[in-house]
């Protein structure tokens, strides 16, 4: 059986759309009301309330704490500070990552780490020898995203706390409704915007609390549809979707290093040792071979594809996920794994894995388009990402 | 420092598209606005504290996807919230309820009527090819059909090439449209009068003529054509109100060079040997450039701006007989809570979207009596958003906007307008939407009443016409807004003309000041 979240109670009755998706063995609303549209407006305009709770959520703990996590990733966990919260992706020995997610320092001696995948046997198979605690909190714990332009002002009402000094990717403890819940100044939308960590028994009376702060707001509960479309806007990667797990994979061309991932910033070659650092140095030297980048489709160019066809330019609205062919020089140079038009910026829109002497931004490839049943190309251009990176994200 | 290309004269938002795509071209540009502020017709305003106003227009339909995408519009802050739904109250306490959601709408049309239900989809997909059909027109500089120019022979040639394209059945629909009255047109469709009603009304929006006066159908299909962009969502209201799309455009003509001067009316454009050598300020100031745009009416611009003297009599003729005759008013109100519709009481997600009174056809045209000998309407057409229930930031919270767009309010109104006229007429459309929402009286913190003489005065639009001169028949396309004169030059060489009196028209759509700055560059669309 799938499993409900601890918000259940009040995302079913919102659930017009009877539209559900499952996220790691849990259901979660798709959208809430018939279409996403409103939801996903609502994140860029207002702000959006999501049910984030099927996280994986590890509790880390003990003098060696720190210790563990810096030999599992390849960012410098015990330089963080308390209330620090870093994102990170994880590899094997090959420097294939395995999985992405957070760790925020909640005391000096304790952290939380989020992951897409259940990662307690990752977390234990690395602790051997050290003194350190590992709980799965995953149940234990609800999680809801607050995000959008009004989440500062909602969340400043609903826990009474001024949070203007909480500073990107920084957390900090509060209370809501007289339950205390951990903030976060986090999310996968790429904007303004805050994750609320909570006991998850005090589920209900928290997520009422912050209805009611943001009603005159315009909160709206938000679907991962709404999500999906955010997510790619903001140039962030979802496993599973944009890159297969090195526990996963079939075979080697499955799997990607955090360079070919665009994540080389979280790399860092100066600590001693993590798992993956030797595969990573020889790659970091050689160059990656591939490159994650975003794509924008040339407007022109598809519209013609569809009027040869007689019709008018029909784009995704909903994203896609689905690998799909990109070509350059006569041959094909990659694929794109995520894709959507892009309400906001008026763009179709796609993440892509290409071969890293077609990744410059400005290079001109071609993405592969059906229309009326026949596979077409339309122009395409590497672009920078995030592809929609507001200021007030970080301000 | 180097002289000025161009002057553009008016900062609505036509000018500043027009001054955005000199300035992109590498021309130095310098807007010269005569208000405060940018904008024109497309501004929104805290007229009461907290409380933000978009002051005149107030939807966005028609905003060209290519002027979007060139001027990079999104990152610049546009950004166009949806509006999903029409609710239009009824006099016996129902209500009909159009939605975007296309099972939704067909349930709540079958209600009124299962057959309407199933010509709704036909007619949507009639009118999208019709619209597909015209919109080429929509970037395109009109050709002179009365010319032999090559010029004019190749653009009527690809023109008629596009038509015999689009297959006799929608040529035939598209000639019914033309000559038709939105009201008979419909009724070819439906049956429901609330239906009816409220589609003929986007066929009388901005004119002094009613839903049975022919020539009404066109202007349906006129606002459809936003529908096709869909994916634009050029339907929808901008955030921050109409005035966030006007700074978009300013921001971007400004990154691309263009400067921009508020607080500098033009007195005249200076005119020797028949060329324009620049303009006069009201200050008595003097700044020369070899071309200038002018984004004002075209009465504005030849009779005002240039003067009889340096004009053909025929154009000082066709100028005079353009027809104007503003026939809108806008009533935009600052609520302390939201209205209670008795046909849909609560907070619903009909509150989101646009609210019409437009019960039927019968109503509209009676509305229309009223203005056709020189009253206002007793119980006028009127289409309302509340902007803070989409965009929470345009009140403080919890309270409201509501932006009331009514007809009709003709210009010339007997005995003229007054103060104790325009309050007559915010009374009428109070009273009106109170048989509605009836604690609508209750909640009303502040209330700032437009009459189309206050649009003439604050906007600069001739007789309050909203669309820079009716988008009749008789003046589109190749007249608009003179025979001969469609392309946006004038007899004075080096003066353009860029705002919504020339083709394709008005609306908050860009397109004249984009084929406008085209045509000053010498390029083809
Ligand atoms: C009440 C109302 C409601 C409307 N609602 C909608 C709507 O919801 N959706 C929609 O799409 N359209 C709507 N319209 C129509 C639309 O707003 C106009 O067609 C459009 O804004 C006109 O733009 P423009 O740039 O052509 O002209 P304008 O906006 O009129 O700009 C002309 C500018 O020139 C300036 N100017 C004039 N003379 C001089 C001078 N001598 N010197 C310097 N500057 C000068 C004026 O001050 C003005 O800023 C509405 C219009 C009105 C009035």
């Amino acid at each position: 059986m799938l499993r409900t979240t601890p918000f259940h109670a009040r995302t079913a009755a919102l659930c017009a759309s009877h539209a559900w998706r499952r996220w790691a063995g849990y259901v979660v609303a798709s959208s809430y009301e018939l279409s996403h549209s409103r939801e996903y407006h609502a994140i860029r305009s207002a702000a959006a309330l999501l049910d984030v709770s099927p996280l994986c959520k590890y509790l880390v703990a003990g003098r060696d704490a720190a210790c563990l996590l810096d030999r599992m990733v390849p960012r410098d966990v015990s330089r963080a500070g308390i209330g620090q919260v870093l994102y990170t992706p994880w590899c094997d020995a090959a420097g294939k990552v395995l999985d992405d997610g957070t760790i925020a320092r909640l005391d000096d001696n304790v952290f939380r780490v989020t992951s897409a995948e259940p990662s307690l046997r990752w977390l234990e198979a690395n602790a051997a020898g050290l003194d350190v605690s590992i709980e799965d909190t995953s149940e234990a714990t609800a999680a809801l995203a607050l995000q959008g332009p009004s989440a500062r002002d909602i969340l400043e009402q609903a826990c009474g706390a001024d949070l203007a000094g909480l500073k990107y990717f920084r957390l900090t403890p509060a209370r809501i409704a007289g339950h205390p819940v951990t903030i976060s100044r986090t999310g996968y939308t790429g904007d303004l915007g805050y994750e609320i960590w909570l006991d998850a028994a005090d589920a209900l009376p928290v997520w009422d609390a912050l209805v009611a702060a943001g009603t005159p707001h315009g909160i709206t509960p938000a679907g991962m549809l709404a999500l999906d479309v955010a997510r790619i806007e903001a140039g962030l990667m979802l496993l599973d979707v944009d890159y297969v797990s090195a526990r996963k994979a079939l075979v080697a061309s499955q799997t990607s290093s955090p360079y070919e991932l665009d994540l080389g910033w979280t790399v860092n070659l100066g600590k001693d040792t993590f798992v993956g650092r030797d595969a990573l140095a020889a790659e970091a030297a050689r160059g990656p071979a591939w490159r994650f980048v975003g794509i924008a489709v040339d407007w022109d160019s598809f519209e013609r594809l569809f009027a040869e066809a007689g019709l008018a330019p029909r784009v995704p609205l909903a994203a896609w996920r689905t690998s799909v062919p990109l070509y350059a020089g006569g041959g094909q140079v990659g694929y794109a794994t995520s894709g959507v038009w892009s309400p906001l910026l008026k763009q179709y829109i796609a993440l892509a894995h290409v071969q890293s002497r077609w990744a410059a931004p400005g290079t001109t490839l071609e993405i592969e388009v059906t229309v009326e049943h026949r596979r077409r190309r339309a122009a395409a251009r590497v672009v920078k990402k995030p592809f929609f990176d507001p200021e007030r994200k970080r301000a | 420092m180097r002289p000025y290309d161009a002057i553009v004269i008016g900062g609505g938002h036509n000018g500043l598209v027009c001054a955005a795509y000199l300035a992109r071209a590498g021309r130095r540009v310098l807007v010269l606005e005569r208000r405060e502020r940018v904008g024109g017709a497309a501004i929104s305003d805290q007229l009461f504290p907290g409380f933000t106003f978009t002051v005149y227009s107030y939807v966005v339909s028609l905003l060209r996807p290519e002027i979007i995408r060139d001027l990079e519009l999104p990152r610049h802050g546009l950004h166009v919230l949806p509006l999903e739904s029409t609710l239009t109250p009824l006099a016996n306490g129902d209500h009909l309820a159009q939605w975007s959601d296309h099972d939704q709408n067909r349930r709540a049309l079958a209600r009124h009527s299962p057959r309407d239900a199933e010509a709704y989809d036909e007619f949507g997909r009639t009118l999208h090819q019709m619209a597909r059909a015209v919109k080429p027109l929509l970037g395109t500089v009109p050709p002179d059909p009365a010319s032999l120019a090559p010029g004019d022979l190749a653009s009527l040639a690809r023109l008629a090439r596009h038509f015999r394209g689009i297959g006799r059945g929608v040529f035939h629909a598209l000639h019914k449209l033309l000559t038709m009255s939105a009201a008979d047109y419909l009724d070819e469709w439906f049956e429901s009068e609330a239906l009816k009603g409220t589609k003929s009304a986007s066929g009388i929006i901005g004119m002094l003529l009613g839903p049975c006066s022919p020539g009404t159908a066109y202007v349906l299909l006129h606002h459809y054509m936003g529908e096709l962009d869909g994916v634009f969502r050029a339907w929808g209201f901008a955030k921050g109100g109409n005035g966030s799309v006007s700074a978009a455009i300013a921001s971007a003509a400004r990154a691309r060079g263009a400067e921009i001067r508020t607080g500098a009316p033009v007195a005249r454009v200076l005119v020797k040997n028949g060329r324009t050598t620049g303009v006069a300020l009201e200050s008595g100031e003097e700044i020369r450039a070899a071309r200038v745009v002018s984004s004002a009416d075209p009465r504005r611009t030849f009779l005002e701006l240039v003067g009889e003297a340096h004009l053909p009599g025929e154009l000082v003729e066709a100028v005079r007989r353009f027809r104007f005759r503003g026939a809108s008013a806008k009533v935009n109100l600052a609520l302390d809570a939201l209205p209670e519709f008795t046909c849909l009481p609560g907070r619903g997600a009909h509150l989101r979207g646009a609210i019409s009174i437009s019960p039927s056809v019968e109503y509209l045209e009676r509305a229309y009596d009223q203005a056709k000998y020189g009253e206002f309407s007793r119980r006028p057409y009127m289409d309302i958003v509340i902007p803070s229930m989409i965009d929470p930031s345009m009140a403080p919270p919890g309270k409201h906007v509501m932006s009331i767009f009514a007809q009709y309010a003709p210009y010339h109104l007997n005995g003229g307008w007054t103060d104790a006229r325009r309050e007559a007429l915010g009374d009428a459309v109070i009273d009106t939407l109170a048989e509605y929402a009836p604690n609508l009286k209750s909640i009303i913190l502040h209330r700032q009443v437009v009459t189309p003489a206050d649009i003439e005065r604050d906007v600069g639009l001739s007789e309050g016409s909203i669309f820079q001169g009716e988008l009749s028949l008789q003046q589109l396309f190749s007249v608009r807004p003179a025979p001969g004169w469609s392309k946006y030059r004038t007899p004075v060489e080096g003066l353009y003309m860029c705002g919504s009196g020339t083709h394709p028209g008005g609306g908050v759509m860009g397109a004249p000041g984009r084929l406008a700055a085209l045509t000053v560059l010498g390029e083809r669309p």
